[in-house]
């Protein structure tokens, strides 16, 4: 560790300027602060949070039609618990459980098609949020429901792609970052092939990492000596569990029920084909066929500065509601719900005094 | 939410196996594995699927990375 540390500094050194270094997944935030990396790296390195927490990026719209389909009538709607409390435009799901909607947290998909099965008489939704680390346990799902004959099962698909994030960053020029630390688990899924992009079309030093002290400082060094160097590419740091091609099975299963979509980002707009959406021949298990719901987009709570964060413009700092009237007990943006948004990172561990 | 956490596999039945997730044990589905594991293997698991097998002998690697970034600094110095 400490020759670690030792490197990142005479690195930091001979490159000579500030260098900003974007860690992509809300996993690597909560990880730099738990362990406490910021405080041992040098002042030219500075660690900005990026867009990746599903729970941040989910848009009002998106959380009001899973709410609209969960009042409908003989419906069950199935969701992972950290979306329960993302304020929608007039409630959270918490909120619509108390008003008589049936909405029941689960761990995984798999619980929700059994559900589906034990309750035939009600419509099992599940709301399918999450990146590429997630969306192949959902195609999984909808591979059992087609096979075990259930048909009461439904989906509905906010699942999000993180390179056309990473490409749509890139293109924004308020964004400044000098490399990514790519996120180690959607990694083991979409392996190092699907970010090659960024090296060859925008020169970006990017590093896969994974989550333990001595990776994320690794994946730091990895990332200098790159910018060092000048000669950008897709490294793997975490190479216990990402392989350069990832998982091939698992994408395959993706695409074998899902295209990509045009996907609203909280905070950061629609991104072109960065959504997931059932294949039209799978439209029988796709919740928005079954009900015709029709949600207004409503604009995000006034005063919350989550897109900039989202972004790594500003810091959750930088928002004048930071701690005042936004803390995770009394959320006003999403950022400051999931435990993996860096508002409420930084929130637990951030401490001015 | 992306959290995955490396377990080992004490039991396998079909498609299903039975991991040890420090010290509780838990059910998961084999189906996403690129590769096929048996009994002693580690894999992440990410909300009841194990979506990758995880190699725990790779620390090598890092003493590599040391050894190359150190070797090339003093290179350069040597030019210096
Ligand atoms: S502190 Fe709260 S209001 Fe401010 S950006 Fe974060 S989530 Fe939004």
């Amino acid at each position: 560790m400490k020759q670690l540390i030792e490197l990142i500094v005479e690195f930091s050194n001979r490159i000579g300027r500030p260098v900003r270094l974007m860690e992509v997944c809300g996993t690597h935030t909560v990880a730099i602060f738990r362990h406490g990396i910021r405080s041992v790296l040098p002042e030219g390195i500075e660690l900005i949070s990026g867009p990746g927490c599903p729970v941040c990026v989910t848009s009002v719209r998106d959380v009001d039609t899973a709410i609209a389909i969960a009042m409908e009538p003989d419906t069950i709607l199935t969701t992972f618990g950290d979306m329960m409390r993302v304020p929608g435009s007039e409630r959270n799901f918490y909120e619509a459980r108390a008003e008589g909607a049936d909405i029941r947290v689960v761990y995984s998909p798999v619980d929700a098609l059994r559900l589906a099965s034990e309750t035939p008489e009600k419509r099992v939704v599940f709301f399918a949020t999450g990146f590429e680390t997630t969306s192949p346990l959902i195609a999984a799902s909808v591979f059992d429901a087609e096979r075990k004959g259930i048909e009461n099962f439904y989906i509905y698909s906010v699942h999000k792609l993180v390179p056309p994030a990473l490409s749509a960053l890139l293109a924004d020029s308020e964004v400044k970052v000098d490399g990514f630390i790519l996120p180690g688990h959607v990694s083991t899924i979409i392996g190092a092939v699907a970010y090659e992009f960024l090296a060859s079309e925008f020169g970006m030093p990017s590093v896969i990492t994974g989550f333990d002290p001595q990776d994320i400082l690794q994946g730091i060094l990895m990332l200098l000596r790159q910018i060092y160097d000048g000669n950008p590419k897709v490294e793997i740091q975490y190479t216990r569990a990402v392989r350069p091609e990832g998982n091939k099975k698992a994408v395959e299963l993706i695409y074998r029920y899902f295209v990509p979509s045009d996907a609203y980002w909280r905070g950061i707009g629609m991104i072109p084909d960065s959504g997931l959406v059932l294949r039209p021949e799978y439209s029988r298990f796709n919740a928005l066929s079954l009900y015709d719901i029709h949600v207004e987009s409503k604009p995000e709570p006034r005063g919350c500065s989550c897109g900039e964060v989202l972004r790594g413009i500003k810091k959750p700092t930088d928002c004048p509601l930071f701690g005042r009237r936004c803390t995770p007990e009394q959320p006003v943006g999403a950022c400051m719900v999931s435990s993996e948004g860096s508002c409420a990172a930084y929130y637990k561990y951030f401490n001015p005094c | 939410m992306c959290l995955a956490i490396p377990s080992k596999i004490v039991e396998i039945n079909n498609m299903m196996a039975t991991v040890d997730v420090m010290g509780a044990r838990r059910q998961v589905s084999l189906m996403l594995l690129p590769e096929e594991a048996k009994v002693g293997d580690y894999v992440l698991v990410h909300a009841g699927f194990a979506i990758q097998k995880v190699q725990e002998d790779v620390a090598q690697d890092s003493l590599n990375l040391l050894q190359e970034v150190l070797q090339k600094l003093q290179d350069e110095d040597a030019y210096d």
